[in-house]
């Protein structure tokens, strides 16, 4: 239920699952003797035209309460009608979460509370669409999916009066039923996440294959994507302490400093030997703490049951072959696809970057126009970084380029001037460009009496060098480039020098 | 149902449903829920192993409908039907606090 007219939703369903903590392995990463335990519940809501059961438009920032009929206000009579494309979505993100897709049914989840006007919210109980999955992080660590379950969001409440809006002390809230109903899927993993920079990798990963699969925006500004936490701490092969719910985490790098102060204040507890109480949290981003919110035992007492106005959801095995067919590449095999094309390690920056954008594709047509696709990777992620998924530069313009470089027709400097110009007028001939500039290759003999002559004239740095000192090649590669005015290319520079010590 | 209902567990309910009972009707409705949750032991007391349980009474499933917009209803209208209402959104009293 919505606590203020920030946070929402709902508290997750998956209360009943015990998890056992294995015996100590000795490679836990470890916080002053303790381990952390976060488990993660991600609320998306869907890319749908309409509402889960009503054909109300599900639109982001329109005008309060213009999106409301008898099913989303719940008045009598009204029934509920799934929506077929918000199951479909769904399917997608339980195939793209390596889970299994199952038949599934909706609950009453009962409560009193102003923005679910019927009293309850239509959920996924015991029986999800989704279970027993995984998402792995960009260096390969699987973190379990319990479920991915269907529901409907919440109205927005927003209070007034008291203290800066905080429901806390408000005198009234006003009430715009726009987003009750919208279609969510809730995305529980199991408390395999350790680190919050692992809890930051895994909501990076899960928006960009969200995005990918077109299920959701994915937006945490908007609040298309939102994030709770659960986190506890223990000393590894004894039990997994007792955890609390973190909520209000509105960007990725709030939920990593709410889950690092978290985990100070569970261990400053128990160090201090007092006792962490299971309960719900919120996240105060402006004195950077977490808060309590409630601990009432009851709270959680919401009476499910079958929700009688809705028939069950078993989907064929056709229909789950048609989505599974329809599915794009997944950012992951992208990644891997670049890497493998690249040589490039699959989590190094360029090739993460470049598959963040969509650029990745473009990189390998490049390659496949004659291109270099090395320097293609390199190019791409730092000089398209305002252009979209296809950039207006022909492939072919930046293969040319990427051949004068590797030819050593052009050095990487001159490369970047010359992209420069490609990239502002949209394409061009690399080559004329570079001609047009004076950028031409020093022949090997004219880099050679030069590379001579920057010895002769930085004899300490030349003697440091050839006493075994490799960093003081920098110097002297540095002092080649400024004497050739940036025509020389580093890589003959050096390797010149090197023989020099050599011979 | 082995437990037979107490008026404690009718009390924590009707609080959950925002029932305000007086001791006489919580002493009534215990035993009214008792009488009906003795017809369910008498279920519990069949062999149903070889039955599945029924999630619902009718033989369908896959009921959806298309993700087509249709005009709702009239906001104004709506508001005005509202016990109160301000800025184009309903008013309602402070939220917490309605439990005590």
């Amino acid at each position: 239920m919505s606590e203020t007219s920030v946070s929402q939703g709902t508290t997750g369903t998956a209360g009943s699952f015990v998890y056992t903590a294995g015996p100590a392995t000795g490679n836990e990463i470890l916080i002053d003797g303790w381990e952390l335990i976060v488990g993660l519940e991600v609320h998306v809501e869907l890319a749908t035209l309409t509402k889960l059961f009503s054909a109300s438009a599900n639109r982001f920032g329109d005008d309060p309460n213009t999106n409301i009929d008898p099913v989303t206000l719940g008045l009598p009579g009204a029934l509920p009608v799934l929506n077929r494309h918000a199951v479909e979505l769904a399917m997608r993100i339980g195939l793209a979460l390596n889970c299994t897709i199952q038949p599934s049914t909706f609950h009453r989840k009962n409560y009193f509370y102003p923005d679910m006007p019927k009293a309850y919210q239509i959920s996924q109980y015991d029986q999800p669409i989704n279970v027993n999955g995984f998402l792995a992080l960009p260096d390969g660590k699987q973190i379990g999916i319990e479920r991915a379950h269907l529901e409907e969001d919440t109205g927005k409440s927003t209070h007034f009066g008291g203290t800066g809006g905080r429901i806390h002390g408000s005198d009234y809230s006003l009430i715009d039923f726009n987003r009750a109903g919208v279609p969510l899927v809730e995305i529980v993993s199991r408390p395999d996440i350790r680190t919050a920079e692992e809890a930051r990798q895994y909501v990076t990963e899960l928006r960009s294959i969200l995005v990918a699969i077109g299920a959701s925006d994915a937006k945490m500004e908007e609040g298309s994507m939102r994030c709770d936490a659960n986190v506890s701490v223990h000393k590894p092969g004894t039990p997994y302490g007792t955890r609390c719910e973190i909520k209000n985490v509105n960007s990725i790098r709030s939920l990593g400093r709410a889950i690092e102060y978290e985990a100070r204040r569970q261990i400053d507890m128990n160090d201090a030997g007092e006792t962490v109480r299971q309960e719900t949290r919120h996240w105060d981003e402006n004195d950077g703490r977490t808060h309590t919110l409630r601990s009432k035992e009851d709270a959680d007492d919401y009476r499910y049951f079958l929700e009688p106005d809705l028939v069950p959801l078993h989907p064929s095995a056709e229909w789950i072959q048609a989505v599974r067919d329809a599915m794009p590449m997944l950012p992951g095999a992208r990644r891997a696809r670049l890497s493998q094309a690249t040589g490039v390690p699959a989590d190094a920056e360029a090739i993460m970057v470049v598959v963040e954008r969509g650029q990745d594709d473009y990189v390998l047509a490049v390659a496949a126009a004659g291109g270099d696709v090395g320097r293609a990777l390199v190019h791409v992620k730092e000089a398209f970084a305002d252009e979209g998924a296809t950039p207006t530069v022909p492939a072919a313009d930046l293969a040319g380029l990427t051949l004068l470089e590797v030819r050593g027709s052009i050095t990487a400097t001159q490369a970047k001037t010359v992209l420069a110009d490609i990239v502002a007028a949209g394409g061009g001939d690399a080559t004329a460009i570079a001609a047009a500039k004076g950028f031409e290759a020093m022949d090997t003999g004219a880099l050679e009496a030069m590379v001579d002559q920057v010895l002769a004239d930085n004899p300490v740095a030349w003697a440091k060098y050839c006493s075994g000192e490799d960093k003081a090649m920098g110097a002297l590669v540095g002092a080649a480039m400024k004497a050739s005015q940036g025509k020389a290319d580093g890589k003959l520079v050096t390797a010149l020098v090197q023989a020099k010590r050599k011979g | 149902m082995s437990e037979r209902i107490t008026t404690a567990d009718v009390v924590k309910v009707a609080k959950l449903a925002r029932l305000d009972l007086d001791p006489a009707a919580i002493e009534r409705t215990t035993a009214q829920l008792a009488g009906m949750l003795e017809h369910f032991a008498d279920i519990d007391a069949l062999d149903l192993g070889d039955v599945q349980p029924m999630n619902q009474p009718y033989p369908l499933v896959n009921v959806f409908r298309d993700d087509v917009i249709v005009a709702g209803l009239n906001r104004d209208e709506v508001l005005a039907a509202a016990p109160d209402a301000e800025d184009g959104r309903f008013r309602v009293p402070p939220i917490l606090g309605l439990d005590s």
